[in-house]
């Protein structure tokens, strides 16, 4: 590890609110895009089983 | 043999029944190391790596800037192709594959616009500058934002991948400018440190995190191109017999 200490480690010389900030921003908007794009199959599958029933209630 | 290899490649992963297998083959390895490799440089370049000898720590941005700039990059060349290919011949995977690169790329260039606009507060003084480099990513953030609006406007999905396949081509010439905007025009923007070929001029000690990371982030695009494309493709495919046993 380059810093001293954890506290060093937060405090980045003076540049502590740009480099979090910045890592905050980018890793939340990541982590969204993932998991929208993980969800989106299940989705799909739930709009076909739904569509599937809807079709086999107007057969019937 | 290289062309054949191709060419049955086109084929098979322009079958929507052969990518999905093929993306539920890949998926379940590519994201475990994509994640473990983005973290891993991450980490590295935040708390082990040298400061920089100008900027002090504030150029630790830099680990997750230059992976999401040059990733929204590569992705806007990729949904080019895939939109020359829809365009040209028609292909169907390559209509999805369209809508599923934009929101990732766009969330890139979101990225790296904002780390940047941070990142030149301590270094340049100024959050913002209108100058080649930024205004051309700017643009390309738009872009990806105008190939998704696109996409949900038109009702017909058929039709919808290929005028925004058509956004997409004519939007590569952009991904040009940002290139070498840092070359043709004076901007605040530094150049590139890190090449392919010659000599890099960034510290190995900063270059091999950077890597990490850069390869860490483009393996997680990959898995989101994958899952929203496979997503599509059973959803267009619901009538066929392949999809119907997925469900």
């Amino acid at each position: 590890m380059y810093f001293e200490s954890f506290e060093a480690f937060l405090a980045m010389g003076k540049h502590g609110p740009y480099v979090w900030t910045a890592y905050g921003f980018s890793l939340v908007l990541l982590g969204v895009e993932l998991v929208r794009a993980w969800r989106r199959h299940g989705q799909v599958v739930q709009q076909i089983r739904r569509q599937q029933r809807r079709e086999s209630q107007t057969e019937e | 043999m290289m062309w054949t290899t191709l060419k049955r490649w086109y084929h098979q992963l322009g079958s929507p029944r052969f990518f999905y297998r093929f993306s539920s083959v890949v998926l379940p390895w590519l994201f475990p190391l994509a994640l473990l490799v983005t973290l891993v440089g991450l980490v590295w370049g935040l708390a082990f790596a040298p400061p920089d000898y100008q900027q002090g720590n504030s150029y630790r941005i830099i680990f997750i800037h230059v992976p999401a700039a040059s990733g929204a990059l590569l992705g806007y060349i990729a949904m080019g192709v895939a939109g020359l290919v829809a365009v040209v011949w028609r292909m169907k995977m390559a209509e999805v594959m369209i809508g599923a690169i934009a929101p990732f790329g766009a969330a890139l260039a979101a990225i790296a616009l904002f780390t940047g606009a941070v990142w030149g507060k301590p270094t340049w003084g100024t959050y913002w500058q209108w100058d080649a480099r930024l205004t051309s990513m700017l643009v390309l953030f738009f872009m990806y934002l105008g190939v998704i609006a696109l996409i949900k406007a038109i009702p017909d999905p058929r039709q919808a991948g290929r005028a925004a396949g058509l956004l997409a081509l004519v939007g590569v010439i952009n991904v040009v400018i940002v290139k070498y905007s840092v070359e043709w025009w004076h901007t605040l923007h530094q150049g590139q440190t890190l090449k392919l070929t010659g000599d890099s001029t960034i510290d190995p000690a900063m270059k091999w995190p950077l890597i990490l990371s850069m390869f860490g982030v483009y393996g997680l695009y990959a898995c989101s191109v994958l899952w929203r494309a496979r997503a599509e493709a059973l959803w267009r495919e619901r009538r066929s017999k392949w999809a119907g046993e997925q469900v």
